[in-house]
């Protein structure tokens, strides 16, 4: 498969908020206002380029050939764990601005469950290491893509008159479901 | 506080009141992805709550022994175990369900639903009573995915639990069974379960609870 292919399909058709559900809780929680889905997208992307890599490296390099890949899931979420301590704590050191902009939102990022996805999708989908970078890439781009524009409606909507029980999370559900059935328009282009 | 609480309604608790998906949003992710059918939120439902189940035992057992710095991490690994062995036992008893609900069986790991009930409430506990508000959350989680299942599935392909129960006249509803049918389907959800908790809306609901 070409890699524009897997890059457009993990973006956008098969987006992995919008169809494959990954990542519902920040993209309830931190989809409030655009500058934060921004930033938050942004710091999802990079942790899940790095973990595309790494994971990539453990699971053919190390599982493999050791023949323990029943320890995939815990080797994979330790992992993801520490990246993402490892992450917060280098870019606290070479970059203070970009710290306060990413910072509170990377230690949620452990328990978001696309990164898990992300890397038991490359290991399903058999992906050579380039394509699970460029896979990385696309499902970052994809995430920050759904937080953006979901974002940018609910600031609209709180203009909106919402009837009363469907204030909160059950009027967020019901937009996601819209944007989901647009995005449902793209399943016919691969 | 918790422990001022009764057994009862430690276990109570969870089935409604704080419902982990309707009051507390946790779990969204397998609450939305596997509820297509009725028999897969089921499956799900259980494996979540084996996994619920056993790591609530293990952590409040070990409570006094994991150190405080750690802890995120032990509880990790040892949800990731259990998870292991769910996803071992459904795949060689249950193959067919194994492969419907395919990567969401080890997305379990980090259902915040469990590493929540760890943090909030196991590692503070005895393991009676981590136990009874694991079941109870476990069983609220496995009515909404059983009752989030049924609506779609009826909906969407006119059967439940695989079986058919509307007739040919009926004309499915693609778009429950594909993701958009799943927001629309808990959005509805929510904002009925707001409407029957509001306390404003009838004085005698409010004598009784």
């Amino acid at each position: 498969m070409s890699y524009f292919l897997i890059f457009f399909s993990a973006a956008i058709v098969n987006n992995f908020v919008l169809s494959y559900f990954l990542g519902i809780c920040p993209f309830v929680g931190v989809s409030k206002r655009v500058s934060s889905a921004v930033s938050m997208g942004m710091a999802v992307t990079f942790v899940m380029l790095i973990t595309a890599v790494v994971t990539w490296l453990i699971y053919h390099l190390i599982l493999v050939p050791f023949d323990i890949v029943i320890l995939q899931y815990v080797s994979f979420i330790l992992v993801i764990a520490s990246l993402v301590q490892l992450v917060e704590m280098f870019i606290r050191k070479v970059s203070k601005s970009l710290y306060d902009t990413l910072g509170i939102f990377l230690p949620l990022i452990t328990t978001n469950c696309a990164i898990l996805g992300l890397a038991l999708f490359s290991v399903l989908r058999d992906y050579s290491f380039m394509e699970s970078v460029v896979f990385g890439l696309g499902a970052g781009a994809g995430f920050t893509l759904a937080l953006v524009i979901m974002a940018g409606i609910r600031e609209e909507l709180e203009l909106a008159p919402v009837p009363k029980y469907f204030q909160g999370a059950a009027i967020t559900m019901i937009v996601a479901g819209g944007l989901a059935l647009a995005f449902m328009g793209f399943a016919g282009m691969i | 506080m918790s422990s001022s609480l009764s057994l009862k309604a430690e276990f109570v608790k969870g089935i409604w009141k704080e419902n982990p998906v309707m009051a507390s949003l946790l779990g969204l992710c397998p609450t939305l992805a596997v509820t297509n059918a009725a028999n897969n939120g089921l499956a799900m439902g259980l494996a979540t709550t084996f996994v619920l189940l056993s790591s609530s035992l293990m952590i409040s057992a070990l409570r006094n022994f994991i150190p405080h710095q750690v802890r995120i991490a032990g509880y990790i690994v040892i949800i990731a175990t259990f998870v292991t062995v769910a996803d071992r036992f459904l795949a060689a008893y249950f193959p067919s369900i194994s492969a419907s609900l395919g990567p969401y069986i080890p997305l379990i790991v980090v259902n915040c639903l469990i590493l929540g009930r760890q943090e909030a409430f196991s590692s503070k506990n005895g393991i009676g009573r981590s136990l009874l508000d694991s079941l109870g959350m476990g069983i609220g989680f496995i009515l909404v995915l059983v009752v989030l299942g049924i609506i779609r599935e009826i909906l969407g392909s006119g059967s439940i639990f695989g079986m058919a129960v509307l007739g040919d006249w009926f004309t499915p509803w693609m778009v429950m069974i594909l993701p958009p049918g799943a927001f629309l389907t808990l959005g509805i959800l929510i904002a009925l379960a707001n409407w029957y908790n509001d306390p404003s809306r009838s004085k005698e609901r409010r004598a009784v609870s």
